[in-house]
């Protein structure tokens, strides 16, 4: 059992959060945060945080703004 | 191309009209999305909005150079960054950065530290996070590492299409995205512990 950084995980655990690994790194990572008790918690604080990021810094489109990029168009509306 | 027979020419002209409108329809059915992004790529909403509507003019003007069936909010983003590179944007110093080991997990760490918990329950630590301070954090990354952050986390676009958005590798998305990250825990654990 670890209780620190680890090099394998450090490696791996970016591509498996953005779910950018190949099956076989899905497998390696995967069997990995099985046998590692700190990157599992930390995969878990990670994946919650951009999660949290992605919607909190989500903001939608003001009004009106619509209506001008609509205007743009040069083809008949 | 003069000696077309009109009827021939007609039909030409009438499916590109067509192709045009499909164009303008698909690209203004993402703006929504393409905001979003902008949104956190400059510091106010007034720029943001000035900035989608330069893109959109661009858009519109050059649809022709888009390929259909390609990835059309991908194509939209890479005029809106490169009109705001043209912007001009200062070049920012990398800030210091916490060393590797302890950079990844700085902010669980300091988060941890702070409650005097020995056990994390890590997402109620997120949770302890205010918009405010994602927002203000996510600003004062250098642009390098913010517009990279932002397309990958905000505007969940892939490493290649980043990559290609920013032009850049995909080895340098993946260092700017780990560093940029690794940036953004740093400033949200000053903020959430000070």
């Amino acid at each position: 059992m670890s209780h620190g950084p680890c090099d394998a995980c450090e490696e791996l655990l970016q591509g498996y959060l953005d779910r950018e690994l190949t099956d076989a790194e899905v497998v390696r990572a995967e069997s990995h945060l099985d046998g590692c008790e700190y990157c599992r918690r930390r995969y878990t604080f990670e994946d919650s945080l951009r999660k949290y990021v992605r919607t909190t810094a989500a903001e939608r489109m003001p009004m009106g703004l619509m209506e001008k990029l609509t205007q743009l168009r040069s083809a008949g509306a | 191309m003069g000696e077309a027979e009109p009827e021939v020419e007609g039909r030409r002209i009438a499916g590109e009209a067509r192709d045009r409108v499909r164009f303008e329809e698909e690209a203004l059915a993402l703006a929504d999305q393409v905001y979003r992004v902008a949104r956190r790529l400059v510091g106010t909403r007034e720029e943001a909005e000035d900035l989608v509507q330069d893109t959109y003019g661009r858009a519109f003007r050059s649809w022709r150079s888009y390929t259909p069936g390609t990835n059309l909010r991908a194509w939209l983003l890479r005029i809106l960054t490169n009109l705001n590179l043209d912007r001009g944007r200062k070049v920012q110093r990398t800030p210091d950065m916490q060393p590797i080991e302890e950079g990844d997990y700085y902010l669980a760490n300091k988060m941890a530290e702070s409650a005097g918990e020995l056990v994390l329950d890590q997402d109620r630590v997120v949770e302890r996070l205010s918009q405010d301070s994602i927002v203000t954090a996510l600003s004062s990354l250098p642009h390098d590492f913010r517009d990279t952050v932002v397309l990958v986390d905000i505007g969940e676009f892939s490493y290649a299409d980043a990559a290609q958005i920013l032009d850049v590798p995909i080895g340098t998305v993946m260092s700017r995205l780990h560093r940029g990250r690794r940036l953004l825990k740093q400033k949200l654990a000053e903020e959430a512990i000070s």
